[in-house]
């Protein structure tokens, strides 16, 4: 599918930056094309709080911000990083997107929680997806934006479990996926342990990697 | 960061006491406002997310605004726009951070507030 709302504007950010903040790839601009796809149902569960882990330059939240904005709907975004340059990014990507966005640096979103249980309407992942040793995982540094450990499922794996406190009744979560972290051993967990149902927005073959972004929700 | 996402914070250390470890005490407090566009209908959405306590008792410890220390049943379009301009216009440009629990203090740079502990704070 063809982006047709526009991609937010990085011109803010050098080459030098992304040896510290992951550089949108294949797997990002396939969040921006699903968001997009699916903007008809995100309007109908009316969001008002939008969250992101691991927000990298924040291109995603501020896409989904505007994407919103042209349908005349308002939403308060907040963002995580471990990283905290990416931090400084995503403030600056929306900025430069004359949007509002507030980043946080953290790892996952605990600050946020117990205080916005069950609070987060949307909630946006693009993961250290990558099958990597266990020991890889953990950094704050770039590392942090692929490193996965087994399965590359390591950092999924601890949102999963967190997702029945983050997300409101009439919440979506978004999560990119490749095929080593078993996307669909996930629906069926998230399903069975949670009551949460699932979709394939979009997939795509990006070299060897082959990108899926999955939606969960709680039927109606 | 604006006052709405410091309405979300909290202390997050392991042992910090739960009932102290919110809201978290804003000192040495550089602030900015930036405009954002109102919008009556998501205020009035906003509101129910809001601890109205502590926006209150922040907007008028920083200075910013005073607000009614009820919610008022009847909310008009000068109280709403009130609420719009201290939670969503006023940015913590600069802070310290501190846990009323443990002590910890999580600072504020270029709008940006550090949560991350240390491996053996979690
Ligand atoms: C694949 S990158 C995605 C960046 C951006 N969202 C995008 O799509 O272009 C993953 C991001 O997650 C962050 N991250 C990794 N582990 C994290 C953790 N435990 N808590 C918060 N962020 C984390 C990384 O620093 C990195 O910015
Ligand atoms: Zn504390």
């Amino acid at each position: 599918m063809l982006n047709m709302h526009p991609t937010p504007t990085l011109s803010h950010l050098k080459p030098a930056d992304y040896q510290h903040v992951y550089e949108p790839a294949e797997d990002t601009f396939l969040f921006l094309d699903a968001l997009e796809a699916d903007v008809n149902f995100i309007i109908s569960r009316s969001p008002v709080v939008s969250l992101e882990i691991g927000c990298g330059t924040g291109i995603i939240t501020t896409f989904l911000q505007t994407l919103l904005t042209s349908h005349g709907i308002p939403l308060l975004s907040l963002t995580t990083d471990i990283n905290p340059q990416a931090c400084k990014a995503t403030a600056a990507t929306a900025l430069s997107n004359r949007t509002s966005v507030d980043a946080i640096r953290t790892d996952l979103a605990f600050p946020l929680f117990p205080r916005m249980e069950n609070g987060i309407d949307i909630l946006l992942f693009n993961p250290p997806y990558v099958v990597t040793e266990s020991e890889e995982v953990g950094s704050t540094g770039i590392e942090a934006a692929w490193a996965g450990g087994k399965d590359g499922r390591e950092v999924v794996d601890r949102v999963l479990r967190l997702i029945p406190r983050m997300l409101s009744k009439n919440g979506i979560f978004y999560l990119v996926t490749i095929r080593e972290n078993k996307p669909q051993e996930i629906m069926e967990y998230m399903s069975t342990t949670y009551n949460l149902r699932s979709d394939v927005v979009l997939s795509r073959k990006a070299g060897t990697e082959g990108l899926s972004i999955l939606k969960f929700y709680y039927p109606a | 960061m604006r006052l709405i996402t410091h309405n979300m914070l909290q202390c997050h250390a392991k042992g910090c006491d739960p009932s102290q470890s919110y809201p978290l005490e804003l000192k040495e407090v550089q602030l900015e406002s930036l405009d954002a566009e109102y919008s009556e209908d998501f205020i009035r959405r906003l509101i129910p997310k809001l601890d109205w306590n502590v926006l209150v008792h922040t907007a008028f410890a920083l200075g910013v605004a005073e607000l009614p220390k009820e919610l008022p049943d009847v909310q008009d379009e000068a109280f709403l726009r009130k609420v719009h301009q201290v939670a969503l216009e006023t940015r913590v440009k600069e802070a310290q951070m501190v846990c009323n629990g443990c002590g910890h203090v999580y600072p504020i740079k270029d709008g940006v507030p550090n949560m991350l502990l240390q491996d053996n704070e979690v």
